[in-house]
């Protein structure tokens, strides 16, 4: 077997990057997306009501989207085909984890290279199904609670693990 | 550090190192596995694990459990003794790395005491501590091939606790920071690359976490104090998706004229993943003493700071003013020779947790895959991919410097150097000096102020959505 530089790394690096990193994005109208529970989800801000938000996702595989509000009504938008949060969704997915991680993640066929997020979206072939919005829309606030941590002065000895690197600016 | 010194350190590698490493990674090996089906193999493996440590305090115990281990799989306390054991074989490492260094640069460094403040017992923590190690015992008898979604998922409903109680700090980013990695990974079983060393580190460390459990600020009361000034070397940055620290190593000139100590303190927060780059800076505005000493390249007068044995400076607001301005390249060039280094204690006793303030000048940067630093001959690579994302310095502006104020670490079984502070002085002008904290009042460069204003005020956005959403 050959060992590479790469290969030496993965088994014997204790501060290895595991995780690639994302790109910084406006989150003004969607502040939360995420890879995760196989699907591409999120959450998008309501552009009529500040106190409603649009839970959306992809499922990877078979591509079927959900949209509704955080009490669970669906989004009226969808019975003219993926409404303009789901739109919204991928595009800033695509900013955040550029267009080969997320056509990977959902198992979107072909060379996507390239490819702008109207023409992404195409290669989706999608139906609507349903989910309730309560998991993600959970996830999102677990998220957002985290600003709420307060600070510490204790020093963290364990973070010489997961040491700042230089992502894309 | 000088040619000579870097020679030294590169080519008189300490004895035993190779060997012992040789015996981690056959351990981090049954980890891929995991202990529920222990092949012929493993069985050899941890038996020369229990022989490696045979003689020290924990050779019987660890003994007994081996020997147990071919009738059935451990339970989580033979675990834990198996992680220590682990944990043990790299602390020697870690030893003789640090010996051999201090050697070299003749560095005296201060005797580890051993009666200093330890944390005290919190009941509270007791059983969240215990969902920890079963969580690890879940995945030490699984492997880490084995691992799912649903495993790394029954982690979720631990962070949140272990977030609130400040003493399990600590637990709460390592388990936190460990989870994510996993769940990016999944599924485990058909991923191109495990990575091996690193996973078996974090987990070996939450094992011992779960035991000792962890120190808090609120315990400062029965530590030792110290004031004096504090002349910054440099800003040491680590982050994962959900957590920021920035620690700062600097020189004490402590007040009562004894020999100045280089000492550390840090700040940390709870973050986000959409939280990136310069904008990290931002969560950090409460420390404002600290910020601007760091921005403005200044000294810090501090008064009755909580030291801990370790060399870390409990950092408090109220016991610090910023002093004058400060070259940390004149601090390094008259102070980091003669400072008395802190001792490290039992459980940091880790190669990763080697960070050494180093200052490097004269040499020539070599370019190939990666950028080395090259003095008299001798070549050192540099950490490149430890420059932080909130920072300004970058691989150019290293490749184009002449000296360096960095941290000596020790990764993947070699040296490396991890930039602090650079100086060029290519352009026949005036020196020009960068340091990792220079942004930490915001970036000064006009265009990643400008891209960041750009992409609008993420943690104003969050807190407000946060405020509407979050407690309704």
């Amino acid at each position: 077997m050959i060992v590479n530089a790469e290969d030496t790394a993965w088994l014997q690096s204790s501060t290895i990057q595991v995780i690639k990193p994302i790109r910084p994005r406006k989150l003004a109208k969607v502040p939360f997306v995420e890879l995760a529970d196989g699907r591409l989800q999120g959450v998008v801000s309501s552009g009529s009501d500040i106190s409603r938000v649009y839970v959306s996702s992809i499922t990877a595989g078979d591509h079927t989207y959900s949209c509704s509000t955080n009490n669970n009504r669906p989004c009226g938008a969808l019975s003219w085909g993926l409404c303009k949060h789901i739109q919204a969704l991928m595009s800033e997915a695509v900013v955040q984890y550029g267009t080969e991680r997320v056509a990977r993640y959902l198992r979107i066929e072909g060379d996507v290279e390239g490819l702008s997020v109207p023409e992404l979206i195409r290669r989706l072939n999608a139906q609507h199904q349903s989910l309730p919005s309560s998991t993600v829309f959970s996830r999102f606030l677990h998220h957002l609670s985290y600003l709420e941590v307060p600070a510490t002065t204790t020093p963290l000895p364990e973070m010489h693990w997961f040491p700042s690197t230089l992502a894309v600016r | 550090m000088l040619g000579n010194q870097l020679t030294k350190l590169l080519q008189d590698t300490p004895p035993g190192i190779e060997q012992t490493l040789a015996l981690v990674t056959d351990f981090d090996d049954i980890l891929i596995h995991g202990f529920a089906r222990l092949t012929e193999e493993h069985t050899a493996t941890l038996n020369a694990l229990a022989a490696a440590v045979a003689a020290t305090p924990l050779g019987e115990r660890v003994g007994e459990v081996v020997a147990k281990l071919s009738t059935g799989s451990p339970d989580s306390e033979q675990l834990a003794l198996l992680a220590g054991t682990r944990a043990a074989l790299l602390g020697a490492v870690h030893d003789a790395l640090l010996s051999h260094l201090d050697t070299i640069l003749n560095r005296s460094r201060a005797a580890h005491d051993e009666s200093a403040a330890s944390p005290s017992p919190d009941p509270e923590a007791e059983n969240l501590l215990t969902g920890c190690r079963s969580w690890l015992h879940e995945l030490a008898i699984t492997g880490w091939r084995g691992v799912d979604h649903e495993l790394v998922a029954s982690a979720s409903q631990l962070i949140g606790p272990l977030l609130a109680n400040p003493k399990l700090r600590r637990m709460a980013v390592l388990i936190d920071g460990f989870a994510a990695e996993l769940s990016a990974c999944c599924p485990i079983r058909t991923a191109d690359h495990i990575p091996v060393r690193r996973w078996a580190d974090l987990w070996t460390r939450a094992m011992l976490l779960s035991y000792t459990g962890g120190w808090s600020a609120d315990d400062s009361a029965g530590l030792d104090t110290v004031s004096g000034r504090l002349l910054i070397l440099g800003a040491d940055v680590h982050e994962h998706g959900t957590a920021m620290q920035v620690q700062v190593h600097g020189v004490l000139e402590p007040t009562d004229d004894s020999t100045p100590r280089l000492v550390r303190t840090s700040v940390a927060v709870a973050k986000v993943d959409t939280i990136i780059g310069p904008a990290m800076w931002d969560l950090l505005q409460a420390y404002p003493v600290l910020m601007t000493a760091l921005a403005e390249r200044r000294s810090i007068h501090i008064t009755d700071l909580p030291a801990l044995p370790s060399g870390d400076l409990v950092w408090n607001e109220e016991r610090a003013k910023v002093g004058d301005p400060a070259d940390p390249f004149t601090t390094a060039r008259i102070q980091l020779a003669s400072a008395l280094a802190p001792a490290v204690p039992a459980l940091d006793r880790h190669p990763v947790q080697i960070a050494e303030p180093v200052l490097m000048e004269g040499y020539k940067v070599k370019r190939g895959e990666d950028l080395s630093v090259i003095v008299d001959g001798v070549s050192l690579p540099i950490a490149v991919d430890r420059l932080p994302s909130c920072g300004p310095l970058t691989p150019q502006l290293v490749d184009a410097s002449s000296a360096c104020i960095g941290l000596l670490r020790w990764d993947s079984g070699q040296w490396a150097l991890q930039p602090l502070a650079v100086q060029s002085n290519k352009s026949k002008k005036t020196q020009v000096a960068v340091h990792n904290g220079d942004w930490a009042k915001g970036p000064t460069d006009p265009k990643v102020a400008k891209a960041q204003t750009r992409n609008g005020d993420a943690i104003a956005v969050l807190r407000e959505r946060a405020g509407r959403l979050l407690r309704r």
